[in-house]
């Protein structure tokens, strides 16, 4: 069984994959012996950039539905599950399993709007939008969620780690968000490996097309936008552990949305090492210009943006399709990872 | 034989035009029947609505016994009609056996059988060799084999190919007429195509129908279709030698 499920996963994976993949693996779980905290703090916001972008990733690279509004779904999780622990002491994961059943129906629910009455394309990505920006300003005024004052969680000093309540330090936070987006991963490989995803790559490919071969075009979007509502709303229960405060105007804000897609375009959309590669060169971009401006002196308001922006640009126009898609052929892994 | 495919007065219009105006005919099961006529006749136009892509505005389409006129396309594919379009639409950025088995996947669950699958088709339509290739990246005449192929891996009772031959040299043309041929007698598939490639339509069907602006002028055996003088007047033109190719 167990021998079964590893042969599915790895299955036609040239060794040399299998090989760069358990390095990367052990090099992530060794890193908080390596690094200070600072920097497994920075680790923590790659980690949880990629497991969004695998999220959003099966919408738009799978299934080639453009969603700007995945923060709605990080949001709602994250309010869920703090409104739980904060009002009844109920802790994350079970909040998650309240949290999870939500995002998935507001995901439902918007797929369906869409879906059902024809909206596609560009105009499905304003629906996005929308739902989203209904949320932050809804979330203002729900007194439930302490509306824009802002939802707290308690902040103490804990003598250890406290897994089931998620409480503790960087170290724990940090296996915790590399624990999920492993899953993550291997979750959307199994997924792009099954009927659903070749099914979604039809529909992306050329939806007419893929109704003429049979498949319920309505019923596998359905699938799509309902799954990566419910990825992302992990996502959103670390965020509120993590961070301990929640503001509707942050966590349902469009930028949010548009950090979790940055990671899979630059990385490659529709690959499943795109989001994490992304993550990594996107974060590390911005904290190596960082340190070096702080290092050169250079203090201009607004240069740190110019100079990410820029080289954002650049690979945007050298990779269009993204670094993954680019790097696995110099290493000469072609459609090992698809 | 009873028919598989029945077509009553169907009609379609498209504002002030009328593409296809009550046009009738049975194709009966394991035929290999053809419709032919001039570019604007209607023929893709009919083909839609067959498959689901379009909803007739008049008239009945009986499948297998069932009405399938104004079903969604999906569902049309899964009562047993498979199709291939005009313009060729594989999935660009999938391999050439992924597409296959986007097909074969309509009745397997299992990714494993579905490639079993796919590839046997591949090696019938002499693209077992590129099956890794990306689609995109195949020829036009590849292209086309590769819609066929799709289109039979959801085993469909009715194949509706939307002039396959087209573009095609004569000896790939020949290698299709017999590839289809021998489907048909194997598999019991009945195929309806459009057909522009005379050469194709002589050789491959037992049956013609002929649309003119979107009405069908004539119907029966290929060899008296040619001599028909509406259909030489319309369509052929005087010599049908200049359309063999």
């Amino acid at each position: 069984m167990m021998a079964d499920i590893v042969e599915r996963l790895a299955g036609g994976v040239p060794r040399r994959s299998m090989l760069l993949l358990a390095a990367l693996f052990v090099a992530l779980l060794a890193a908080p012996w390596i690094f200070n905290d600072y920097l497994v703090t920075v680790l923590i916001v790659i980690l949880y950039l990629a497991f969004t972008g695998q999220a959003w990733n099966v919408m738009m690279g799978f299934a080639g539905q453009l969603s700007l509004g995945n923060a709605l779904y990080a949001g709602l999780g994250a309010y869920i599950a703090a409104a739980l622990f904060t009002r009844f002491g109920i802790g994350p994961w079970l909040g998650f399993l309240a949290a999870m059943p939500v995002a998935a129906a507001c995901g439902a629910a918007i797929g369906f709007l869409a879906f059902r009455f024809g909206v596609a394309g560009v105009y499905f990505a304003i629906l996005t939008i929308a739902c989203a920006e209904f949320a932050r300003i809804g979330f203002d005024h729900l007194d439930v969620f302490n509306a824009s004052a802002g939802l707290f969680l308690p902040v103490a000093q804990y003598a250890h780690n406290d897994l089931w309540h998620l409480r503790g330090d960087p170290t724990m936070f940090y296996y915790v968000i590399l624990a999920a987006t492993v899953v993550a991963f291997v979750l959307c490989r199994m997924l792009l490996k099954s009927r659903v995803g070749f099914y979604w790559l039809a529909i992306r490919e050329d939806e007419q097309a893929a109704r003429a071969a049979g498949i319920d075009s309505f019923r596998y979007k359905m699938y799509a936008v309902t799954i990566s509502a419910a990825i992302t709303s992990f996502a959103g229960v670390f965020y509120a552990f993590f961070y301990n405060n929640l503001f509707p105007e942050q966590v349902f804000n469009i930028s949010r949305s548009i950090e979790m897609m940055l990671g899979p375009i630059i990385g490659g959309i529709g690959t499943l090492f795109g989001p994490i590669l992304g993550a990594f060169v996107l974060t590390g971009l911005a904290e190596t210009l960082d340190t070096a401006m702080g290092a050169f002196g250079l203090d201009l308001p607004g240069a740190k943006q110019v100079l990410y922006g820029i080289c954002l640009l650049i690979v945007v126009v050298a990779l269009p399709e993204g670094i993954w898609p680019w790097l696995s052929r110099r290493l000469g892994l072609t459609g090992a990872w698809r | 034989m009873t028919a598989l495919l029945s077509l009553q007065r169907i009609s379609k219009r498209f504002r002030g035009l009328v593409a296809v105006d009550q046009v009738s005919f049975e194709v009966p099961e394991g035929a290999l029947f053809a419709v032919i006529g001039p570019n604007g006749a209607g023929k893709t136009t009919l083909f839609n609505m067959i498959a689901g892509a379009l909803a007739p505005d008049g008239g009945a389409i009986t499948f297998a016994g069932e009405p399938i006129g104004g079903l969604p396309p999906d569902v049309v594919c899964r009562r047993g009609v498979g199709r291939t379009f005009q313009l060729v639409r594989p999935f660009p950025a999938l391999s050439v056996e992924d597409n296959v088995i986007v097909g074969a996947l309509l009745h397997r669950r299992d990714v494993g059988a579905a490639r079993q699958r796919a590839q046997a088709l591949l090696r019938r339509l002499d693209l077992f060799d590129k099956r890794h290739q990306i689609a995109a990246t195949l020829t036009l005449p590849d292209r086309k084999r590769l819609e066929v192929a799709r289109a039979l891996a959801t085993e469909p009772r009715l194949l509706l190919l939307d002039e396959v031959m087209a573009g095609l040299r004569p000896i790939e043309t020949d290698r299709m007429v017999a590839t289809l041929r021998e489907l048909n007698r194997e598999t019991g598939v009945t195929i309806l195509l459009i057909e522009h490639v005379m050469r194709a339509v002589m050789a491959l069907a037992s049956r013609v129908v002929v649309l003119d602006h979107g009405t069908a002028i004539a119907q029966g055996a290929p060899e008296a279709i040619v001599r028909d003088p509406a259909v030489v007047q319309s369509y052929l033109g005087a010599d049908l030698g200049s359309e063999a190719v």
